[in-house]
C-alpha cells in the first residue's frame, strides 16, 4: 500500500513505492483486454480531472482509468469553469472538497500547484504535470514501457533529447531512473539546456550527463526519448529555424540508424512530426510510442487504486 | 492432512468434476494465490484420465471485494488469466478454503464479466463452515469443524514448500 495520500513527483517516492506501482499495473493491463473492460473496484469514489493546460492524453488517459475502475470521473478545464471569472486555485480546491471529491488530479502552468492544493484538501491530489517541474504519472509509465521491453531498470543508457528547458518529463524521468541506477544523458541545444540542470538529482548526481551532440549520445543508448519542442512556452527565440533545429536535433532515420540495434524510441506526445521526430522514426519499427499511451492507462489504474482502494 | 492424502484428495475431486461433467470438457479456473496450484494439479490428473488437457486460468478477486474500504492492509492484486471465448462452457472455480463465502461472491462477480458461462461450479479443498452467504460447494476435499477463532491454512509445495494443511488458533 502507498502510505500516502498523494502523488506530488517521483523525487520523494521510494524505488519500492514506484516497484509496487509498475507491479500494481502490471495486473491491471489486463482489464483492458476484457471484453467488458470495467472492474467495481472504485465505486463510489470521485475523481475530478482539474486541468489549467490543454491535454489529451493525460486526460483521457485518467479517465479512462478512473471509469474502467467504475469511479465517478468529471472534467473541468480552465476555459468552462469559474476560473475564467477570476475564481483563485485555492478556492476551486476547496469547492471542489467541499463536494467530497476523493481525488484531484490537477495540471497547472505554475510549478508548485498541486503541492499548494495538497495542503489544503482532504483529496488525494495526483500531480498531472505541473510548469517545467513533474509529470509523475509520465515517468511512471516510460519506465512501464523501458521495463516491458529491456526487462529490467537498472543499467541501462537512457538519452533524454530536446526541449529539456521546458520539460518536466524529462525531470521526472531523470529522478526516476537515476533511482535504479540508469544513466540518463540529456541532450539539448545550448539554449535549451537550463545552466545546472545535471543538479536536480542531488543523491544520484553521478548518473546524469549533459551533451550538445545527439550523434553522441544515440549511437549506444539504450532508450532515445525525444522530447517535444514546446512552442506555446516559448516568447522568445530560442533557435533559428525549424529545419535547422531538425537538421541538429531531430531523430533522423539515419540518426535512428546509427544506434544500437535493439533500441526503442520513445516521445511522450503530442509529437511534432519533422521538428524533434521525422515520421518514418516515429511509425517506424523501433519506436514505442503507442505501447506507451497503453501502459499510461494501466499505470494511472494502478495509481488511482492505490491511493483510493481501501 | 499430510503431503500424500492431499494429492489423494485433489485426485478424487477431479474424477468427480469429470463424472459430474459426463465428460464434457471444463474449464478450471483456480482463484489467487493456492487455488491457481490446485487448478493446475487437478488439471493434471484429469489429462491422464481423458487424454485432454482442459483448459485453466486464474482469477483474481481483489477488485471485487465488499470490504476494500475495511481491510487494514491493501490487498496485492496478482494476475487474472481467464481464457478467452468462455461464453456457454462449463467452469470450475477452485478454492483452496470455503469459508465465509464471500470471495466466492467476489470470483462470481468477476467471472461473469468475462462472460456468460453455461455453468459455474465449485471445487474446495476445505469447507471449515461458517458461511455468511448462501453459497455451498459442488466439490469437497474435506469438510471440517472449526470454530470462528481458529485459521485454517492451506499449504502448497508451489507456494510453500510443502503440502499440509493446519488448524491453528488465532493469535
Amino acid at each position: 500500500m502507498l502510505k500516502r495520500k498523494d502523488l506530488l513527483g517521483i523525487q520523494d517516492l521510494s524505488r519500492e513505492e514506484i516497484l509496487q506501482i509498475l507491479d500494481t499495473a502490471e495486473s491491471f493491463q489486463e482489464v483492458s483486454t476484457r471484453p467488458i473492460k470495467k472492474v467495481p473496484t472504485l465505486r463510489g469514489k470521485t475523481v475530478i480531472n482539474l486541468f489549467f493546460e490543454a491535454s489529451t492524453r493525460t486526460r483521457t488517459s485518467f479517465e479512462i482509468a478512473g471509469k474502467r475502475l467504475s469511479a465517478d470521473v468529471i472534467n473541468i478545464s480552465s476555459s468552462n469553469s469559474s476560473v475564467s471569472k477570476g475564481e483563485t486555485l485555492i478556492d476551486t480546491a476547496k469547492t471542489l472538497d467541499a463536494m467530497a471529491a476523493d481525488c484531484v488530479v490537477i495540471r497547472h502552468s505554475a510549478s508548485g500547484a498541486p503541492h499548494t492544493l495538497s495542503r489544503l484538501t482532504k483529496a488525494s491530489i495526483i500531480n498531472g504535470g505541473d510548469g517545467a517541474h513533474e509529470h509523475p504519472t509520465q515517468a511512471l509509465l516510460d519506465a512501464y514501457t523501458i521495463r516491458q521491453h529491456k526487462g529490467r531498470l537498472n543499467d541501462l543508457k537512457v538519452a533524454i533529447i530536446g526541449d529539456v528547458s521546458h520539460s518536466r518529463v524529462a525531470r521526472s524521468n531523470t529522478h526516476l531512473l537515476t533511482k535504479f541506477g540508469t544513466h540518463v544523458w540529456l541532450c539539448a541545444a545550448p539554449t535549451l539546456m537550463p545552466v545546472g540542470v545535471e543538479k536536480i538529482v542531488c543523491e544520484n548526481a553521478e548518473f546524469v550527463h549533459l551533451s550538445h551532440s545527439m550523434d553522441e549520445v544515440v549511437h549506444d543508448a539504450d532508450v532515445v526519448m525525444m522530447l517535444r519542442v514546446q512552442f506555446e512556452r516559448m516568447n522568445e527565440s530560442f533557435f533559428p529555424s525549424v529545419r535547422e533545429y531538425f537538421r541538429y536535433y531531430g531523430l533522423t532515420t539515419a540518426r535512428a540508424e546509427r544506434a544500437k540495434s535493439d533500441v526503442i524510441i520513445m516521445h511522450p506526445g503530442p509529437m511534432n512530426r519533422g521538428v524533434e521526430i521525422a515520421t518514418e522514426v516515429a511509425d517506424g519499427p523501433y519506436s514505442v510510442i503507442l505501447d506507451q499511451v497503453s501502459a499510461g492507462v494501466a499505470v494511472r489504474m494502478a495509481i488511482l487504486y492505490l491511493l483510493l482502494g481501501g | 492432512m499430510n503431503g500424500d492424502e492431499v494429492t489423494a484428495t485433489l485426485n478424487r475431486m477431479a474424477d468427480e468434476i469429470l463424472k459430474a461433467n459426463s465428460g464434457r470438457p471444463v474449464v478450471l479456473i483456480g482463484i489467487q494465490r493456492r487455488g491457481v496450484p490446485m487448478a493446475r494439479r487437478m488439471a493434471i490428473h484429469i489429462a491422464e484420465q481423458t487424454q485432454r488437457e482442459p483448459q485453466i486460468g486464474t482469477l483474481d478477486i481483489n477488485l471485487y471485494r465488499d470490504d476494500l474500504t475495511r481491510v487494514a492492509s491493501q490487498p496485492v492484486v496478482q494476475k487474472t488469466e481467464v481464457p478467452p471465448n468462455i461464453d456457454d462452457r462449463d467452469v470450475v472455480l477452485v478454492d483452496d478454503v470455503l469459508y465465509t463465502g464471500r470471495t466466492i461472491r467476489a470470483a462470481l462477480d468477476a467471472l461473469c464479466d468475462f462472460g456468460r458461462m453455461r455453468t459455474i461450479q465449485l471445487a474446495a479443498l476445505i469447507d471449515r463452515g461458517h458461511r455468511e452467504l448462501p453459497i455451498e460447494a459442488n466439490f469437497v476435499g474435506k469438510k471440517i469443524t472449526t470454530k470462528d477463532s481458529e485459521v485454517v491454512e492451506v499449504r502448497l509445495r508451489e507456494i510453500d514448500a510443502e503440502d499440509a494443511i493446519y488448524v491453528m488458533e488465532k493469535i
